[in-house]
């Protein structure tokens, strides 16, 4: 027996053939599918059907209120809030991760001495956990010891020292800092491997030419990477949607909304108001935004994509 | 053919100005927060308030890290290798097993099937997070090391078994057909030839998942709740608590649960890098 299919197989043989390598792969396949199935695809379905109840999570007292959760989840203050500051941490995350990123990753593969030290420092908050990140960061921040406040007064600049992640204005700010200190490297990482892939041949072509290190940057190098500037984009795009660990470690969402995110206000929802209905439609309704952000980006980025 | 004069030396070393600069601003924003992380944690605690974070500790003070270690660390640092050692090696056993079918084994719903896992990729965990919860509370494995691991392999195949059939669409056919007229059925292809010849990607994806994995907080924070069941990144929570205001303490904490992951990475550097990268090969 053949594992391989030849399309001019006799007729007859062809379909037992087939029936029997379909169930040879399905021997193969099924381990991991029951394990996605009910760890992954079920809960997904059971999270939109939780959104149609009322429900403290206590007992057999779900109600069914149909769309009253999405309703009211479409004139939520906070949700609302919540989904723009998920965009604005988009937004910036692209802004400042992205270009980072990739001027981070051109000088340093240009570098060649000492750059393994580099790379290993660098590499760094990639591996540690979120937890542990915004741990060391709320104590930087924290306003009367903390390193930047304290750095700011022995410059003698105390008027810009600030209550970091206690003031609603730079609570949302602080932590999206934090966020694009913790992928910078990530974004290098992935660019660097883009970079590594780019003929030689190209820039050396450029350089006998005369072009400027800044002509070959924007002629050559940008276009070569193109098509990992948009998988990093729509990495970020989608990373940010779903944020949760470093703002919720960090701010906890406040103070009184001020850095909300989606997932933060999911799990306030569900695991301290108990409001177990309301919750999975918080969550449901981010999985859509994620499909629908996810999907646009990707057909935006294709529209503008250009031959090099 | 015109040549366009070469730029003079003075003017490359001008250049590389901004570069150099750049790399040494990113080497402080970087290595300041850890440097700063283990000078707190090795001061007294009233030092901490009377000196600047970034000033050398008057007397190294060691004492946290003991506490930590005679504390229940160990424990969290055990639950994270078990959980984490066993849901890898589910995540390689059953991702390579359907990553051969679907790279190699020609049946009716392979395409449909990769569809399938490839859409996974998108799932967020929150989105799983209360049904999985409900039905861990059911199934009576609420705060066991257990509950984690089958969220965590679940979440770990998409990606694995999008990685692995990738990779093994380009082990040379000829290998194949070669061990079927030896007489090995799809099975022992798939265990004598596939499964070694993969392993720089199994490898990588373990790597991936691994590091991923160590630092999971969300199910890991809903699905147990005291310290004999709870993972590392668990640990500098539960400690926070217990040393609420004491920083050079859960500081300490945070050092030791960073360290294993950077001592590792230390020596496998090379590997760990195209692990990390793993997840965003082709995006």
């Amino acid at each position: 027996m053949s594992l391989i299919s030849k399309p001019h197989t006799a007729a007859p043989t062809r379909t037992r053939l087939h029936q029997r390598q379909d169930w040879t792969a399905a021997a193969f396949i099924a381990p991991a599918m029951v394990v996605l199935a009910l760890f992954l695809l079920y809960p997904l379905v059971a999270n939109f059907r939780l959104s149609f109840v009322n429900w403290n999570g206590l007992g057999n007292t779900a109600r069914d209120v149909g769309l009253s959760n999405w309703l009211d989840l479409s004139r939520d203050a906070v949700f609302l809030r919540a989904l723009g500051n998920n965009a604005l941490l988009a937004v910036f995350s692209i802004l400042i991760q992205l270009p980072l990123g990739l001027l981070l990753a051109v000088t340093l593969s240009r570098a060649s001495r000492g750059s393994v030290a580099l790379r290993i420092i660098y590499v760094l908050p990639l591996l540690m956990s979120s937890v542990a990140i915004g741990t060391v960061f709320r104590d930087l921040y924290d306003p009367n010891f903390g390193a930047i406040n304290t750095a700011l007064r022995s410059l003698h600049l105390d008027g810009l020292a600030q209550d970091w992640l206690g003031d609603p204005r730079f609570a949302l700010a602080s932590v999206i800092a934090v966020v694009c200190w913790q992928s910078v490297p990530f974004y290098m990482l992935l660019f660097m491997a883009g970079l590594s892939s780019m003929p030689d041949e190209l820039r050396e072509a450029a350089t006998l030419d005369g072009a400027s290190p800044r002509v070959i940057f924007w002629r050559i190098t940008l276009p070569f990477l193109q098509g990992t500037v948009r998988t990093a984009a729509v990495l970020s795009l989608i990373g940010s949607l779903r944020y949760f660990d470093l703002v919720y470690v960090m701010t906890g969402g406040g103070p009184s909304g001020s850095s909300e995110v989606m997932a933060t206000y999911m799990y306030r929802t569900v695991f301290s108001a108990f409001n177990i209905g309301y919750g999975a439609a918080v969550s449901s309704a981010m999985f859509l935004i994620v499909v629908v952000a996810a999907s646009a980006a990707l057909r935006l980025s294709r529209r503008y994509q250009t031959e090099v | 053919m015109q040549r366009v004069p070469r730029p003079s030396r003075f003017w490359a070393t001008v250049r590389r100005v901004p570069g150099a600069l750049l790399t040494l601003i990113w080497l402080l924003v970087t290595a300041l927060p850890f440097l700063i992380m283990v000078l707190l944690s090795l001061k007294s605690q009233a030092d901490t308030y009377s000196t600047p974070a970034w000033a050398w500790p008057r007397t190294l003070d060691w004492s946290h890290y003991a506490a930590v270690l005679h504390g229940p660390f160990l424990g969290y640092l055990w639950n994270s290798v078990f959980v984490v050692a066993v849901s890898v090696a589910l995540t390689l056993f059953l991702s390579s097993l359907a990553a051969f079918a679907l790279a190699r084994l020609p049946f009716r719903l392979n395409g449909l099937l990769f569809g399938l896992v490839v859409a996974c990729l998108i799932v967020p965990v929150h989105v799983t997070l209360i049904p999985i919860y409900l039905m861990t509370r059911a199934a009576h494995l609420y705060d066991t090391a257990f509950a984690l691991i089958g969220p965590y392999v679940a979440f770990s195949l998409p990606i694995s078994i999008f990685i692995l059939t990738e990779f093994m669409r380009q082990i040379p056919r000829e290998l194949q057909e070669a061990a079927q007229i030896d007489g090995c059925g799809p099975f022992a292809t798939y265990a004598r030839i596939f499964f070694p010849l993969a392993r720089p990607g199994l490898v990588t994806v373990g790597i991936y998942n691994g590091i991923n994995l160590w630092n999971e907080f969300i199910f890991a924070y809903v699905l147990t709740s005291t310290p004999g069941h709870r993972t590392l990144p668990l640990a500098i929570f539960d400690f926070q608590g217990q040393y609420s205001s004491d920083i050079p303490a859960v500081l300490a904490v945070v050092t030791l649960t960073a360290l294993p992951l950077i001592v590792v990475y230390i020596f496998g550097q090379e590997r760990m890098v195209s692990g990390l990268m793993a997840g965003a090969i082709k995006g």
